[in-house]
């Protein structure tokens, strides 16, 4: 089962944790993980913009990948879009499979593509005004331990 | 008879707008023809993708498209 989805609201963890679990009641392991926007003192408002036709297109196929490559009962990936205040959830991970270890690589296979090859623009807000977010050189690397 | 053009990320800002207009039909020639300086120099740069109707275009110089489409400027990513 594969749940994804592009939130332009607020992302609820707890309510999506258990919806989740109540799905996969076959599943011995859960894994999420949630991302959120880091505090810093620099930064007073985060905003995220995405392009729909290739934004979820890209999810759901990313989501199929990790379904084709471990043996999951199902996937979970819940991403924010728009704007966001540190400290705010902006991604959801979760995996559920019959044994943890399956669910734990699915889930950091997924936010490492999230993080680096999901079309996502980002800008921040600082006290001298809006900043678009470049890739980071690290995003490259933490994808190349897929290959 | 015109073609959608829709700005992602920072390109939206050196546009001025995330969205515009331009007549049909419109290939690679005409796109930068009709995008403003250094919007269309960062535009001609590698690191700019284009998508036709929600699919990337492999080779942008390629671009044909026609009344009713819609193309995508994609500046690279920054991630979820």
């Amino acid at each position: 089962m594969k749940d994804v989805r592009i939130l332009h609201g607020d992302l609820s963890p707890g309510g999506a944790m258990t919806t989740f679990s109540s799905a996969h009641p076959e599943s011995g392991a859960i894994v999420s993980f949630l991302g959120k926007v880091r505090p810093d003192r620099e930064v007073e408002e985060l905003e995220l913009k995405h392009y729909a036709p290739l934004t979820l297109k890209g999810m759901e196929d990313l989501a199929d990948e990790a379904l084709e490559r471990w043996p999951l009962d199902g996937i979970l990936l819940h991403h924010r879009t728009g704007a966001m205040t540190p400290g705010d959830p902006i991604v959801l991970v979760a995996a559920a499979a019959r044994h943890r270890r399956d669910a734990f690589e699915a889930a950091d296979f997924a936010m490492d593509h999230l993080k680096s090859d999901a079309w996502f623009w980002k800008r921040e807000k600082r006290a001298d005004g809006w900043h678009w977010i470049e890739p980071r050189a690290q995003d490259h690397s933490d994808l190349m331990r897929w290959k | 008879m015109s073609v959608k053009l829709v700005f992602l990320g920072k390109l939206a800002d050196l546009a001025g707008t995330p969205e515009k207009t331009a007549p049909a039909p419109l290939d690679w020639k005409g796109l930068i023809e009709t995008l403003s300086g250094p919007l269309a120099e960062t535009v001609r740069g590698e690191k700019v993708k284009l998508a036709l109707n929600g699919a990337v275009l492999p080779d942008k110089s390629a671009l044909a498209a026609n009344d009713g489409d819609e193309i995508a400027l994609l500046p690279p990513v920054s991630g979820g």
